[in-house]
Parts: C-alpha cells; sequence; structure tokens
C-alpha cells in the first residue's frame, strides 16, 4: 500500500514537473490538482502541502482553490461515487424518493462516504438524460427509470462485484 | 504630463488626468465615495460594492474603486437610487453580522459601524441565515473570529500583497466563504508572524490582537509584586491618536506618569535597552568585520521578522545577529541586575511591556528568551490596550502632568529613539560602530539616505577607508525582496536591517486603529509618527548609544564589556527552524 502511494506520488512529481517547464506555470494549479485527484481519489493535505511547495505556490491560495470548486474532495471518497440528480424533470419523476431510498440503504448524508468506503453519495444538478429521468450516475456510469426498490437492487449488485473483486 | 480629460460628477464639469479611476478622481475633487474593500496599498479586489456610482450610458452601477475615468464621463454619486442600492449593499453586510457592538472591541472604532451610520440604516429590513463558526483563540498574539467578518479580503491581501506571509485566503464560497489559513488550521500552527497587519486593515473586529489587560490590571493590584514597565519607542509617537489627537504627537513624559498613575512601582523605557542592543549588536557587527563572519550581518529585533525567517529564510540563521530585540534585553536586565540592585528575588518582579507590536507577545512566550528559568516578559500590552487601560483607569492622559524614567535602565540617547521607525536601527548602529571601529566620532550623524518610506533602502559609510555597504527594508514583502539579493548576492551588504511591519514599528501590529478620517497605515501618518521620533532625536543632547552614561554604568557595574560571557548569557540567543504547518523540509522533497 505505501508502495503504491510512492509510485502515484512520483508520478505526480513527473506531471508537476513537466507543467513547471511550461511559461506560466502557475495557471496550471487546476490540472495539477486534477492529476493528484486522478491519483489519490482526494486530496490528503500531505499532497497538498508537497505541491505547493514544487510549484511555489503559497499553500492558502491552494487550499483557496481547492475549496472553491465542488469537484475537488478534501476527504477520501468511497470506491463508488453515486450522484443523485436534483435536476427538474427528475425531480418531478421522483429524484427525491431515490435519494432517500439510498440515504436509507447506505446510512450516509450527502457528501458522506459509508464506513466501509464502498460509496459516496453525492447530489448532482442535471445529468442531461432527461428522457429516462429519475437518474442516477455511479462513477460515471448512467442509471435510469428508477425507483425506491430498484435503486437498492442496483445497489447490492455493486456491492456483489465487489466482494467478487 | 498626460492630457487632461473632462469629466462630469453630479453635473458639474471638471478637468482630471486620465489614468486614474473613478475614486481617484473624486477623491481629488473632493467627494468621498463611500468605500470599504477598497485600501491605497492594496490591489483592487472591487468585492463589496459600497463604492458604486452611476455612470450615465452604462446599464448598471459600476464600481468607482476599479472603474476608470474617461473622457465626457457623466457621473453621479448621490442620486436617490444610489443612496438606496448602498444602503441595501451595507446592510446585507451588517444582517450577517453578529449584533454585539456594545460588547466589541472595535465598537467606536469599526468602519462598519461608521459605514451603517453614514449610509443611514436605522432598521433591520433583512434577517436571514447567518454565519456561525466561533474564534480561533490558538494563537499567542493574533486571534481571529469569522463571524465578525464581512469578507472584504483587505487581511488576505495586506498579508500576502504587503507582507508577502500568505498565511489568509478566502476559502470556500458564496456564503460559506471563510477568510483562514490553509487547511483551516489554527493560527498556532500557521505560518502567521504575528505581525497583526491583519488587524491593523481590518475593518471589524474579525482580527484582534491577544488581549491581556484584565490579566494585567489584576497584576497591578497585587501588592506582593513589582510590577515593572518598558515601553517601546513608537508607543509614545502614536499613543495620542487614541486620545483623539492628530499623529506625531510624542507622548513619552504623559505615558510615563500614566503608568504610574496605573500602579507601576517602576517605570524604565524600552530606548535604554535600545541603546544596549546597539551596543551588542555593533560589537558583534565590528567583531564579524575583522574576524571575517558571517555577512551580511542581518537585524533581530522584529519578532515578526524573526518568526518570518525562521519558516521561510532558515538558511539565513547564521546572518541574524544573536542579539535580543531590546524588549527582551530590558526584561532579562530587570529580573537580574535591577532585581539586585534593589535587593529582591526575581520572581517578585513583574515586567510588563507595552508595544507598538502584536508579535511581541509570541516572542516573550519563546522558551529561549527566559532567564533564569523564568519568563523574561511576563505580560506584553499593545498600544491599543495600554491606551484603552488608561482610559479604563479614568486617568485624563492629555492632561497629565508629564514625568520621566525610573534609573538605572530607564535613560537613553537619541539613538535609542529611532529605533522604532525604518532605518533607526541600522543609524543608530552606524552612529556606534564608527565610534568603535576608527576611534573618531562620526560628525555627520543623520544618515537620509536610509530614512523615509522607499520599500529597500541602501546607503554606505566609510570606516577607516573601508566602505560599508548597509540595506533596510520594512514590511515583509520587501524584506522577501531585499532578502532575495541577498540570498543571490551575499557579498553585496555588510548589514541588513529588517523590520517586519510598513514603516517600521511605527506602523506596528499593535497601534491605534484610524480615527473617522484617516485610513490604516496612511503614509502620512507613519510619517509624523516617525518624525516625533526623529525630533526627540534632535533635542537629545546625548545621541550616541555609548555616550549613554546609565549604560556606562551598566557595563561598568555588571556587564563587563559588549558581548562579554555575561552580555551574552543575558542579551544573546540563537534562533532554529520552524515548520508550521504547510512548510515540509528541503530534504523531503527530493
Amino acid at each position: 500500500m505505501v508502495e503504491m502511494a510512492q509510485e502515484k506520488m512520483d508520478e505526480l512529481r513527473t506531471f508537476i514537473a513537466a507543467c513547471m517547464q511550461k511559461e506560466y506555470s502557475d495557471s496550471y494549479l487546476i490540472a495539477v490538482l486534477h492529476k493528484a485527484q486522478e491519483l489519490f481519489g482526494y486530496l490528503p493535505v500531505e499532497v497538498m502541502d508537497e505541491v505547493a511547495q514544487r510549484m511555489n505556490i503559497p499553500t492558502a491560495h491552494l487550499w483557496g482553490v481547492a475549496t472553491f470548486y465542488h469537484y475537488f474532495n478534501l476527504k477520501p471518497i468511497g470506491k463508488y461515487v453515486i450522484s443523485v440528480c436534483l435536476g427538474t424533470a427528475c425531480y418531478v419523476k421522483g429524484a427525491t424518493e431515490v435519494l432517500e431510498a439510498i440515504k436509507r440503504e447506505l446510512g450516509v448524508e450527502i457528501g458522506q462516504t459509508t464506513a466501509d468506503n464502498l460509496f459516496t453519495l453525492h447530489e448532482a444538478r442535471c445529468l442531461g438524460a432527461c428522457g429516462i429521468a429519475p437518474v442516477i450516475m455511479i462513477n460515471d456510469k448512467i442509471y435510469g427509470e428508477l425507483d425506491a426498490k430498484k435503486v437498492v437492487a442496483l445497489i447490492n449488485q455493486y456491492r456483489k462485484t465487489a466482494q467478487v473483486a | 504630463m498626460d492630457k487632461k480629460i473632462t469629466i462630469y460628477i453630479n453635473s458639474k464639469e471638471y478637468k482630471v488626468s486620465p489614468n486614474q479611476t473613478i475614486m481617484q478622481a473624486a477623491d481629488h475633487l473632493g467627494f468621498h465615495i463611500p468605500r470599504l474593500c477598497y485600501h491605497p496599498k492594496l490591489s483592487i479586489e472591487g468585492a463589496c460594492r459600497v463604492c458604486i456610482v452611476e455612470v450615465e450610458g452604462m446599464r448598471n452601477f459600476v464600481a468607482s474603486c476599479a472603474y476608470p475615468v474617461s473622457d465626457g464621463m457623466k457621473i453621479h454619486t448621490n442620486t436617490q437610487e444610489l443612496r438606496r442600492a448602498r444602503r441595501d449593499i451595507v446592510e446585507l453586510l451588517v444582517d450577517n453580522h453578529p449584533m454585539d457592538c456594545h460588547t466589541c472591541e472595535r465598537d467606536g472604532n469599526c468602519e462598519l459601524q461608521r459605514l451603517a451610520s453614514s449610509m443611514g440604516i436605522r432598521a433591520r429590513h433583512f434577517v436571514g441565515q447567518r454565519k456561525q463558526y466561533g474564534r480561533d483563540l490558538s494563537g499567542q498574539a493574533v486571534i481571529r473570529d469569522p463571524d465578525k467578518c464581512i469578507l472584504c479580503g483587505r487581511c488576505v491581501r495586506m498579508c500576502s500583497e504587503i507582507q508577502q506571509v500568505h498565511n489568509l485566503t478566502q476559502a470556500h464560497r458564496g456564503f460559506d466563504t471563510v477568510v483562514m489559513p490553509a487547511y483551516n488550521m489554527p493560527m498556532a500552527e500557521s505560518v502567521c508572524t504575528a505581525c497583526g497587519q491583519c488587524i491593523n486593515v481590518c475593518p471589524t473586529a474579525a482580527f484582534l490582537e491577544k488581549n491581556y489587560t484584565q490579566e494585567l490590571f489584576e497584576k497591578l493590584n497585587d501588592p506582593n509584586l513589582i510590577k515593572v514597565a518598558q515601553f517601546a519607542p513608537s508607543v509614545r509617537a502614536a499613543i495620542g491618536e487614541a486620545f483623539g489627537l492628530e499623529a506625531g504627537h510624542n507622548m513619552e513624559g504623559q505615558l510615563v506618569a500614566a503608568l504610574r498613575k496605573l500602579g507601576f512601582n517602576y517605570v524604565f523605557d524600552t530606548q535604554f535597552s535600545a541603546d544596549l542592543t546597539i551596543m551588542e549588536e555593533a560589537t558583534e557587527f565590528l567583531e564579524r568585520i575583522q574576524n571575517k563572519g558571517k555577512l551580511p550581518m542581518i537585524t533581530s529585533c522584529s519578532s515578526a521578522w524573526m518568526k518570518c525567517m525562521e519558516q521561510f529564510y532558515p538558511d539565513l540563521i547564521e546572518n541574524i545577529s544573536t542579539c535580543k530585540s531590546p524588549m527582551s534585553m530590558q526584561s532579562a536586565l530587570a529580573k537580574t541586575f535591577f532585581a539586585q540592585k534593589i535587593g529582591v528575588d526575581p520572581k517578585k518582579i513583574f515586567s510588563v511591556a507595552a508595544m507598538c507590536c502584536t508579535a511581541k507577545k509570541y516572542e516573550a512566550a519563546r522558551p529561549e528568551l527566559d532567564v533564569e528559568g523564568m519568563r523574561a516578559t511576563d505580560i506584553v500590552v499593545t498600544t491599543r490596550e495600554i491606551a484603552w487601560m488608561i482610559k479604563s483607569a479614568g486617568i485624563d492622559f492629555l492632561n497629565i502632568e508629564p514625568e520621566t524614567q525610573d534609573h538605572p535602565i530607564g535613560m537613553s540617547s537619541g539613538a535609542g529613539v529611532i529605533f522604532g521607525t525604518t532605518g533607526g536601527v541600522m543609524e543608530a548602529s552606524i552612529r556606534t560602530a564608527y565610534e568603535l571601529y576608527t576611534g573618531q566620532t562620526l560628525v555627520d550623524i543623520e544618515v537620509e539616505s536610509i530614512r523615509g518610506l522607499k520599500g529597500i533602502k541602501e546607503g554606505k559609510v566609510v570606516m577607516d577607508g573601508q566602505e560599508i555597504r548597509v540595506a533596510v527594508a520594512h514590511g515583509l514583502g520587501n524584506a522577501c525582496k531585499l532578502l532575495d539579493v541577498v540570498r543571490k548576492d551575499p557579498g553585496r551588504y555588510h548589514f541588513v536591517e529588517i523590520m517586519g511591519c510598513p514603516g517600521g514599528c511605527v506602523g506596528g501590529g499593535g497601534q491605534p486603529y484610524a480615527g473617522v478620517n484617516s485610513i490604516p497605515l496612511d503614509e502620512d501618518a507613519l510619517m509624523k509618527r516617525a518624525e516625533a521620533l526623529y525630533s526627540i532625536d534632535r533635542a537629545k543632547t546625548i545621541r550616541r548609544s555609548y555616550d549613554n552614561p546609565d549604560i556606562q554604568k551598566l557595563y561598568k557595574e555588571y556587564l563587563q564589556r559588549p558581548g562579554s560571557p555575561i552580555a551574552h548569557k543575558l542579551l544573546h540567543t540563537h534562533y532554529k527552524q520552524k515548520f508550521p504547518q504547510g512548510i515540509i523540509p528541503k530534504e523531503a522533497l527530493k
């Protein structure tokens, strides 16, 4: 595990080094944070410290950027990120029931991660799939025409997949 | 010269220079547009929208702090519609602000209060959600109260642009925005240097010094203690402002009298130990020159600069003079030399420093400055705190009969006085170093090239044919610029003076808040405070530290000579690299 983190860190360092070669290297901060999140799943403090020092950007400034964008996770996230669409079409078609069912099933609120680190729950505004509303997204996969029952079944499917893996 | 352009303000025609904002043009013409997030020394943020004006032909009101004038522009600053819009903007700020003015430390000194009053806000029309975060009391010197914050961002810009400490940021967004250090870490664990400039520029009470006035009143009423006071040069040059005087009044005599009336048994003066610092520092400097020691030597009086150096410039530790600050030297002597002299147990001596500085609170708590197992300076209060105590005790400060400081550690030369302003430590050191080095007296003792408010100043003195090159920086941002030069070219200077605050100690983080018609850290006010110190210096017959008879006596009776083992034990110290959160050791990066 430690070795894996070391490998990821090395990859991030290489990425930063490449950015630092470019003109206006400061402007690559968001790209670097994207890369860090891609590698680690979230932005650990140690990683932010290292990014700040290597890019010669004050840590406070970096923190301002990282907290401004919802995209960046400041806490570890689950293996599967569930985004529940609460856009108008989904809302009308019963998105709140779907959301409540997920909350009940996982025992978490929006923004939280389950104790087994399997699921993180987010809300989303229109995923662009209104035709099959109400929809949710799990990682990068869309599931439509859901209801409270179907969504629980879906979660259980993911649980099974995780067990096998 | 730029060609003048024509603008109209409130239907009157004016000729003004182009290349300025509406606000700047209006200021010159006598229209004071209300403002909040604007500060002339900081970048334009345009965040508060208080300074909006109407420009004919524009769809929306424009922020006058950011919008440039152009030829033929028709501006209105005081229409009914504008007044209403501005009032709403300020009302919305007030709505998300605790309504606890009468128990707030900034009551009577608050820009938001003044603004609300000038907008004619007499009722609250908006009631909504309010932020509640609680206070961060972790710091030794600076406390943070985000509930009072109105997000003008002046502290963030001060900390990053002028001081270049970059401790603060506006984290999160929208209604949830909070000014905080990285990771929302406690101030005590952050890179905060305790300079207190965030307090100076804060319009409300979102930043304050940690207040020790109640504790001090308690100690002053303890008959078993011998209460000993000292006060910094810049306190006397600024404290009058807290009592409604213009900047630049020297209140030394009144302050001595007031401190006695508050209950201090002995009132000494930090200027005495400023003279002592000179003796030690000039000796150290000459030793470095003669024995090819580490150069340039860099001054160590400024507590905020010391913290800044320990975390950002640890490679320069050996360049830092080992002299303690005057405050810590004074306290060390109070608990040793002076205690012996009056024949009391040093534990009974309670040493208090009134300082223009917030970082001195941080310095006083440094364990490396303890003297014989005792904390040297027991309490540090700022100019603001001591002014409040004087008022609170009912002392008629302005009409009080001036008194003089106590012997044997209270008298000072003119050199000790000018310690409070940028360039002063250097100038004072040169006066003594010259004599020590050449055996001759420096005739022209005023060193003009290192006076004034230029960010970085350079000067030269020739001592016995050897050219000594000196440099002076004030404000940590200027210090960083100068030190980057020193890093690249260590041979460029022999002696460098750094003061952490803009203008030096006269612009310290503990100085009185800006009054009704002034702005924080106004250059005119800083110059006037500095001039008060220079005029005290000029009026003194003794202007060199080594001519101070009390200093001569101290060395004869106790310290032997500058740089002696006992002087080293009491008056010198060493600094260590610090790793606040966010600073990783260089080795760990490889």
